[in-house]
C-alpha cells in the first residue's frame, strides 16, 4: 500500500509526477466546452426470459447512455450530462457510473466539484491528475483514486500518453455528510490479490483495506478463472450491491451477465457469483440504498 | 414572441463554483440563472422576482438551508428547491430537467 508514499512523492515532484508548474496553465474548463449533444432518450431493451426479480435491476451494456465527443467516448450507466433517463437516476447513493475512453493527450480541463465522493478506477493507460489541494499524480491500471469534493475543489484529468487511449471508470457517490473538508486519496493495489478473490478496494474506514470515502460503501474487485464460484456477504444487509462486469461473462444470482452489464440487488444478505469465462472481472459496489 | 425561460436562483458559498454553475445554466437557451453567495441577497432577489427553481450548491450550513427553505416555501409554495450535487456540468442539467418533469407530473395530476 503506497498511500503515504504517494503524497510525499507528489509534493517532492519526483519523476512519477508531472511538474506542478503546469497546474496554473490548466484554466480552460473543457467539460463546459463540450459540444452540446442532443438529449439522449430512453433506451431500454425489451426484457426477454428475464430472471430479474423484484429486488433486482438489470442494466445491459447496450442500454447505457452513450456520448461520443471525439476525444471522449463515454457510456453512462446512470443519467449524466446530456443523457437523461428518469428510470436511470441512481442505485441508492451510487449516482454516476461512467465508462470513459479518453484520446491520447486529451482530457478534462480544470473544473469544479462539490458534495460528491468521486472514485476513478483506471482500466488502461495513464491518467494525469492535478487539483486545487496541490495534489499532482498519475494513476494507472491497478490504482484507485478517491476524492471527497465536500465544500469544493477544482481538478483536471488528462490522458498522460499522447499515443494511446486511456480507459477508466468514473464513479460518483452521494456523500454521507455534506460540506466536508475536501480530501484526496490514491492507492496502488496488488492486482494479484484479486485472482479468484474479491479484493476490497474501498471502504468507509481509514484503517481498512483500500481507499476510504465519506460514505458507508464498500467496493471489491475480482478476476476469476472460468467456473470459479464465490459468494459476497454484504457488510450491511440494509445496503444494496451494484455489480459491474469489467470483462468476460459472469452469473450473479442466476442472472447471466456479459461485459459492461450492470446488476443491482438489494434486500439480501449475500450474492452468489460464478465466472463463465476465463479471466472474468467484476467490480462490486455495496452502497446504502437511501439517499 | 420568445418563450419564457425557466428562472433559476442559485445559492452557493464557493465563488468559483457558483460562477461555473451560473455559466453552465445560462448557456441553455431555455434557462436563465442569477446567483449569490449570501442568504440575505438570495432573500432579496426572491422577494423581487418570480423564480421557478432554487438551486442550493455546496457549503450552505444546515441551519441556513432550513431558514432559506422555510422562507422561500412560505412566499411561494410552488417553488422547486433542489440540492445541486457535484459542482459542475455532470449532473446540473439532469437535476433541473428532473425537477421540471416532476413539477409537470404534479401539475398534471392536480388538474
Amino acid at each position: 500500500m503506497e498511500r503515504k508514499d504517494f503524497i510525499r512523492k507528489g509534493l517532492m515532484g519526483t519523476g512519477m509526477f508531472v511538474a506542478s508548474a503546469s497546474v496554473g496553465s490548466v484554466i480552460k474548463n473543457d467539460i463546459d466546452e463540450l459540444k452540446e449533444l442532443d438529449l439522449i432518450g430512453f433506451n431500454h431493451l425489451p426484457a426477454t426470459e428475464s430472471k430479474v426479480k423484484a429486488n433486482t435491476v438489470l442494466h445491459k451494456a447496450e442500454t447505457r447512455g452513450h456520448a461520443n465527443h471525439g476525444w471522449l467516448d463515454s457510456h453512462h450507466s446512470f443519467s449524466f450530462a446530456n443523457y437523461y433517463n428518469p428510470d436511470r437516476m441512481h442505485f441508492g447513493v451510487l449516482r454516476v457510473l461512467n465508462d470513459d475512453r479518453v484520446e491520447g493527450g486529451k482530457g478534462f480541463g480544470r473544473h469544479p466539484h462539490d458534495n460528491m465522493e468521486i472514485i476513478s478506477i483506471p482500466l488502461e493507460g495513464d491518467l494525469e491528475h492535478q487539483d486545487s489541494m496541490d495534489n499532482v499524480a498519475v494513476i494507472k491500471h491497478g490504482d484507485i483514486q478517491a476524492m471527497s469534493a465536500g465544500t469544493g475543489i477544482f481538478h483536471s484529468e488528462y490522458n498522460k500518453n499522447a499515443d494511446q487511449d486511456a480507459k477508466f471508470l468514473q464513479i460518483w457517490l452521494f456523500p454521507k455528510t455534506k460540506n466536508v473538508t475536501p480530501r484526496y486519496d490514491q492507492l496502488t493495489l496488488n492486482v494479484e490479490d484479486r485472482h479468484n478473490n474479491l479484493q476490497q478496494i474501498l471502504s468507509p474506514n481509514p484503517d481498512d483495506a483500500g481507499v476510504w470515502i465519506n460514505q458507508d460503501a464498500w467496493f471489491h474487485m475480482g478476476k476469476f478463472d472460468q467456473d470459479f464460484a464465490t459468494e459476497y456477504k454484504l457488510k450491511n444487509p440494509a445496503n444494496g450491491v451494484y455489480a459491474f462486469v469489467l470483462k468476460g461473462d459472469i452469473t450473479i444470482e442466476d442472472n447471466a451477465l456479459n461485459q459492461r452489464d450492470g446488476l443491482g440487488i438489494w434486500d439480501t444478505n449475500s450474492i452468489t457469483i460464478k465466472a463463465n469465462s476465463q479471466d472474468a472481472e467484476v467490480l462490486l459496489m455495496e452502497v446504502p440504498m437511501s439517499v | 414572441m420568445e418563450p419564457v425561460k425557466v428562472n433559476i436562483l442559485v445559492i452557493g458559498r464557493h465563488e468559483e463554483i457558483l460562477e461555473t454553475v451560473l455559466r453552465i445554466i445560462n448557456k441553455s437557451e431555455n434557462w436563465i440563472a442569477q446567483g449569490t453567495l449570501t442568504d440575505e441577497k438570495a432573500m432579496a432577489l426572491f422577494d423581487e422576482q418570480k423564480f421557478d427553481i432554487v438551486l442550493l450548491c455546496g457549503g450552505i450550513q444546515e441551519e441556513c438551508e432550513a431558514v432559506l427553505r422555510t422562507a422561500f416555501t412560505q412566499k411561494d409554495p410552488e417553488i422547486i428547491i433542489i440540492q445541486h450535487y457535484g459542482g459542475g456540468s455532470g449532473l446540473l442539467s439532469n437535476e433541473i430537467i428532473h425537477a421540471l418533469s416532476q413539477r409537470t407530473a404534479r401539475q398534471n395530476s392536480n388538474s
